[in-house]
């Protein structure tokens, strides 16, 4: 009953409105007016809007991108000494097991909480990447493996890739010929 | 274990993902944007040496950051040039950015077989 009561004002409203549908020259008019009000006040809501905390986000963003560092860090050093590789091989390894946990925690649904806080401290990291990659990969799933996760999972990281080769080829290209293919 | 690497890794770790943050926020650029922009870099400071010094303080710190990626494309296609030729270019960029590229993808499809999506 509480529940009707308060819907028939609303039922009024909208009810008044239809019957108003044939709109005489001075009705267009006003609705004009209030067109133009709402565009005013969605240009000062803009102005007004709170400015984002720039410091704040970069004290996060340095500690939870700094404290993945950490974390890569500790799994090259032990890869370098448990497991034999050479220094200069050992980010290898450490980049993949990253990948691996990053995706876990996609997969989970905690990745994204983590990256609500740190904002760039998570997409930074090449664990931004592979979440990028990974959500893209889950979200799409409905639509097919081939059409779905196939198509969709190089969306973000796809632009990565294009201008990292891109630009690394160039840069190969200019040292090679600067250098008189002497590297 | 040397307990300085890891403050640098932070150090330089955080002062990167601080300038992801600012492009973000105060350029307000896209995220996609924000990491061509680092990935492209890390291309041009591989170009003059600069980021294998900081992988060489830092460790994990450079190597770990998506701007690294540009680096290894380069060093990749560097390498392959000394041993054929120009063509080493085409042949060399993806050689040391295979290990994270190869595992994004069969784990993130893996991941797309075994987790639903949420909401």
């Amino acid at each position: 009953m509480t529940e009707k009561e308060a819907n028939q004002p609303v039922k009024m409203v909208t009810s008044e409105e239809i019957k108003n549908q044939p709109k005489t020259m001075e009705e267009q008019m006003q609705q004009k007016q209030k067109q133009q009000e709402q565009q005013q006040y969605a240009a000062l809501a803009k102005e007004k809007n709170p400015p984002r905390p720039i410091f704040l986000n970069c004290i996060k963003a340095f500690i939870v991108g700094g404290l993945i560092c950490v974390f890569g860090e500790f799994l090259r050093q032990m890869f370098i000494n448990y497991f034999g590789f050479p220094v200069k091989e050992a980010a290898n390894p450490t980049v993949a097991v990253l990948i691996i946990i990053s995706i876990t925690l996609t997969g989970l649904g905690l990745y994204d909480k983590i990256a609500q806080f740190a904002g760039a401290g998570t997409a930074v990291p090449i664990t931004g990447f592979a979440n990028s990659m990974s959500s893209a990969a889950i979200e799409h799933r409905t639509e097919g493996l081939v059409l779905g996760t196939g198509c969709n999972m190089f969306k973000l990281a796809g632009s990565v890739i294009v201008f990292g080769v891109v630009s690394a080829f160039f840069v190969a290209l200019i040292k090679y010929f600067l250098m008189g293919g002497n590297l | 274990m040397d307990m300085t690497t890891f403050i640098w890794a932070f150090i330089v770790g955080g002062a990167i993902c601080v300038i992801g943050q600012l492009l973000l926020d105060v350029l307000k650029l896209t995220p996609a944007h924000t990491m061509c922009v680092l990935v492209v870099a890390g291309a041009i400071l591989g170009g003059f040496g600069i980021y294998d010094q900081l992988v060489e303080l830092a460790g994990a710190g450079a190597s770990v950051p998506i701007s690294s990626f540009g680096n290894s494309l380069l060093k990749g296609a560097l390498e392959e040039i000394e041993v054929h030729g120009l063509i080493g270019v085409i042949t060399g960029i993806f050689s040391m950015t295979s290990a994270g590229i190869s595992a994004a993808i069969i784990f993130s499809f893996i991941g797309a077989l075994i987790f639903k999506p949420r909401n």
